[in-house]
């Protein structure tokens, strides 16, 4: 891999982009479950998992803060594994199973994650909160809630440049320690 | 009659919006969907300085999907663009609309130069790379510490003076210089417009903005419109710090792509465009000159500042103006110029201008402090004044010493060494130290429409925003408790420029204006209602409306419980639908004004430092405010939190970083600008006076946003010298600037 990322001017030249004819990108068809509900789809190759939610199937609670993977904002569930959906290509995600905010829910009460948030006023601006959550929900499911500092180490892939920080923690503390399957 | 729901007005504490925000379901600007819905990108300058000599975009507009590339050889004319130069005041204050797209200049790193416009963002995205400019490079300067040094280049010096020079002993006095480097708002919400022509004259925005009505007058005026055929909606608002102010390139070049295109599009800037396209807080350079006599009094404050603007536009904030009110001092001079830079328009950021001031002042306070050997405490209320003695009125209120006496407890202050470097625990040095914040708390006017309906719903809407501090919940809290109802039967719309008017949510005024609009609204409906009940309900005839009083859903005869109508029946009887009005609420009155009211904070702080390398370790915060009364506890408590969030990362990690040789913004991400994260943020407390000012306005409430990070950073500063006796008067406070041996840079 390295050689590829250090090649000599040469090589990169022979995919300089003035060479590069516009041709009409191809639809890619993609299997996907989210929040519990088979999708096949016709997607854009060069579509992320957060684009293709945000903009094509108008599942808006999941956020876009960076697009670089840097402030979690985006964060879901990708087979039950907390993920930055900006990093991911919808077509690398064939037949993968997606939860997001929309779907933690299991039934019209808030899943007791949401519930200590509101209850922590674990937010403010409400932005950085779906990303949050899924963070922290994936953070009691994966054991990584034992102590306040673990809590911090585990979160600290979410950026709240509101400040609840302090409120989220205990959110997530007070979950864990019911002890209940989330 | 139903007497069992007395008071349950106040015990549901949750942000009224709280579930739409925890379920996903709450919309941000560009989460509205659109049919026929286009994208747009901007594609951005890669010099500091100079003109476009040429733009190809042949090869872009043959990208897949590309609908228009716009940039100033095709851009349609923009009115607003065209018109004289009365009305486009060079103060970002007067006009705050922003020009793009409309001639060949570059006037800094990363200004848009065109915008691509396609079918998807993937084929936006795609084409941005094909956009070929070729540059007039001109020679630029971004160096604000090597610029400021020659005094030509400085412009609009603002001097105060009052008293005389001091001819009293001085005892003690401290003449220090302070820089704090450009700060970046960075809100978790990308700035985003979508602008839809419903018609040639008629424009819907959904647009990221403070304010929907400033946005809808900017505009209006940028297009050549009425007001009416411009709307503005900002729903939900993720994040602004004052970084939403102000409509930014992202609005007007949406409205004009849209136009171009006859589609509705959604313009969002990247992350990298949040560091350059909307805003920050400008770098600045303070001196701060304080004499005291023995005793520890004021003899004298000088206070000195410059602050970088554009080379296109004048931003200004209030640096110096802490210094002339704070604290008793006869003679006080005072000094601020700008310094136009290569750079886009500064903008507010949170606390602007006054949490640049108390950190240089706060500071130098605490470095006066050790040299009369005195408790900074103290000196502090040594110098309390309960006049303003820069405009000679009374403060409405000011609870600065319980705010020292609540903290210096819950801090464990008495466990503050006197000599600096020499309390150690687990081999980490340890250190104290507090600091004072304060902002103006303003009441300006506002319109509030409120309807009550004959099934006892209760609906008030204002045009005002909310991005994050839980306007929706205090109007709804003030609205229950002025009224005496559920807050579960009341409704607070907002967020949308069709509302009757209301301001625009900076400076800590949203709750102190809206809110007096809303509890004036609420009286006056009251009144009616009153009214109502003489006429039509059989029991109150005969009674004056001052006998009368609207509570618990019912209007009552006061001190007679069995004369008692509910709001329901008396409806019915009146065979009325609903009390529907709309209600103007105006800045401060006469008696208000013989007044100077501002909120104030006082910061304490522990911290540990590692003296092998100079790690900073914040262990504790207890942050005080006296903002008179506490609407909404729990979210004012959230404010005060994230105040000191915000105070960590201004002390301790953020720092934009510019090339100089290119005018590049060195560390646009969040990776490279260090925001404060989880493990950044100790065990802090937030406690209020909450004291109701009620010589301020008729609510009691002052605003707290401001003040819960202004002077923050000073706290941190004083508990890193009493930890180690450095004082680092540059911000941020890195490790390697303790000089300890092994620090890495």
């Amino acid at each position: 891999m390295a050689a590829f990322y250090l090649a000599p001017t040469t090589f990169v030249k022979a995919f300089a982009i003035d060479n590069v004819v516009p041709t009409p990108i191809p639809k890619e068809k993609l299997a996907i479950t989210l929040n519990g509900k088979l999708l096949n789809l016709e997607v854009d190759a060069r579509i992320t998992i957060l684009n293709l939610l945000r903009e094509e199937l108008n599942f808006t609670g999941t956020k876009k803060g960076c697009e670089m993977g840097q402030c979690g904002a985006c964060t879901i569930h990708i087979n039950g594994k907390r993920t930055k959906s900006c990093m991911q290509l919808a077509v690398a995600n064939q037949n993968n199973s997606i939860t997001t905010i929309e779907g933690l829910q299991q039934s019209e009460q808030l899943h007791p994650m949401q519930a200590a948030f509101l209850k922590h006023d674990a937010f403010q601006c409400g932005y950085c909160t779906s990303g949050q959550i899924m963070s922290a929900v994936a953070c009691v499911r994966e054991g990584q809630a034992k102590s306040r500092d673990a809590i911090k180490a585990y979160m600290d892939t979410n950026i709240c440049r509101c400040g609840a920080y302090q409120n989220i923690v205990d959110a997530i503390e007070e979950v864990a320690k019911t002890g209940a399957k989330i | 009659m139903k007497t069992n729901h007395v008071n349950t007005f106040f015990w549901e504490d949750e942000r009224v919006d709280g579930v739409d925000k925890v379920t996903g379901k709450a919309k941000y600007t560009a989460e509205h969907n659109l049919p026929n819905l286009a994208y747009a990108v901007f594609v951005t300058s890669n010099i500091a300085k100079g003109s476009i000599k040429n733009l190809d975009v042949s090869k872009a507009l043959a990208m897949p999907g590309v609908l228009d590339v716009i940039y100033y050889a095709n851009c349609p004319a923009v009115p607003g663009y065209n018109s004289n130069a009365a009305d486009r005041p060079k103060n970002v204050s007067e006009w705050r609309g922003h020009k793009v797209l409309y001639d060949n200049k570059i006037r800094f790193f990363g200004q848009p130069i065109a915008l691509i416009v396609a079918d998807s963002l993937e084929n936006a995205n795609a084409a941005i790379r094909f956009v070929k400019p070729e540059y007039e490079q001109e020679s630029f300067e971004t160096n604000f510490d090597k610029a400021r040094l020659n005094e030509a280049n400085l412009k609009g010096a603002i001097n105060y003076k009052r008293g005389a020079d001091v001819t009293k002993p001085i005892a003690a006095s401290v003449n220090a210089e302070f820089n704090i480097p450009i700060e970046v708002h960075n809100p978790m919400e990308l700035q985003a417009t979508i602008a839809y022509w419903e018609a040639e004259d008629k424009v819907l925005l959904y647009d990221k903005t403070q304010g929907p009505k400033s946005t809808q007058n900017i505009v209006a005026r940028t297009f050549g419109l009425p007001e009416k055929n411009v709307r503005v909606i900002a729903e939900n608002v993720g994040g602004a710090f004052g970084s939403s102010l102000r409509s930014w390139s992202n609005v007007p070049a949406a409205c004009i792509a849209a136009k171009k295109i006859n589609r509705p599009v959604k313009l969002v800037l990247t992350r990298p465009q949040m560091f350059s396209l909307i805003g920050y807080r400008p770098q600045s350079w303070q001196k701060v000159n304080i004499a005291a006599d023995a005793e520890g009094n004021f003899l004298s404050i000088n206070h000195e500042a410059i602050s970088n603007t554009s080379r296109y536009e004048d931003f200004r904030e209030g640096i110096v103006d802490v210094s002339k009110f704070l604290y008793a001092s006869e003679n006080v001079t005072t000094k601020y110029s700008l310094l136009p830079l290569d750079l886009s328009t500064p903008i507010w950021m949170r606390g602007p201008g006054e949490a640049t001031g108390c950190f240089a002042l706060e500071s130098a306070i605490d470095e006066l402090s050790y040299q009369l050997k005195m408790d900074p405490i103290a000196l502090r209320i040594k110098n309390f004044t309960a006049i303003n003695p820069e405009n000679k009125l009374p403060f409405s209120d000011n609870n600065l010493k319980a705010c020292y006496d609540y903290g210096k407890e819950k801090i464990g202050w008495k466990n503050r060494p006197t000599a600096p470097g020499t309390l150690k625990e687990n081999g980490w040095l340890i250190g104290y130290g507090m600091s004072v914040g304060v902002f103006g708390a303003g009441k300006g006017s506002a319109s509030v429409r409120i309807v009550l309906s004959n099934d006892g719903k209760l609906l008030l809407e204002c045009a005002v925003s909310d991005m994050g501090p839980g306007t929706t919940t205090a109007m709804t809290r003030i609205a229950a408790e002025t009224m005496q109802m559920p807050i579960g039967k009341i409704k607070f719309k907002l967020g949308d420029s069709d509302l009757p008017p209301g301001p625009s949510q900076g400076g800590s005024g949203t709750t102190s204006t809206v809110g007096s609009a809303v509890d004036l609204a609420c009286k006056t409906v009251q009144t009616k209602l009153k009214e109502m009940a003489i006429q039509f309900a059989p029991n109150f005839a005969g009674y004056t409306v001052d006998a009368l009083e609207v509570k618990n859903e019912m209007v009552s005869v006061k001190n007679d419980a069995t004369k008692s109508i509910e709001l329901v029946a008396l409806f019915k009887l009146a065979n009325q639908e609903k009390i529907d009005l709309t209600i103007a609420s105006n800045g401060k009155t006469a008696e208000q004004l013989k007044f100077t009211s501002n909120s104030f904070s006082s910061h304490f702080v522990k911290l540990a430092v590692n003296p092998k390398d100079g790690t900073i370790k914040v262990l504790q915060v207890v942050t005080t405010g006296d903002s008179g009364k506490i609407i909404s506890p729990k979210t004012a408590r959230s404010q005060m939190l994230g105040g000191v969030v915000g105070g960590i990362g201004m002390a301790l990690t953020e720092k934009l970083e510019i090339d100089h040789t290119t005018g590049r913004i060195q560390n646009a991400s969040f990776a490279e600008y260090h925001v404060p994260h989880h493990k950044d943020v100790p065990a802090t407390e937030a406690w209020f006076v909450n004291k109701p000012d009620m010589n301020m306005n008729d609510i009691g409430a002052k605003g707290i946003g401001e003040i819960a990070l202004i002077g923050f950073a000073a706290a941190i500063a004083n508990a890193v010298y009493n930890a180690t006796g450095k004082r680092v008067r540059d911000l941020p406070i890195t490790p390697e600037k303790l000089g300890f041996k092994s620090a890495k840079a």
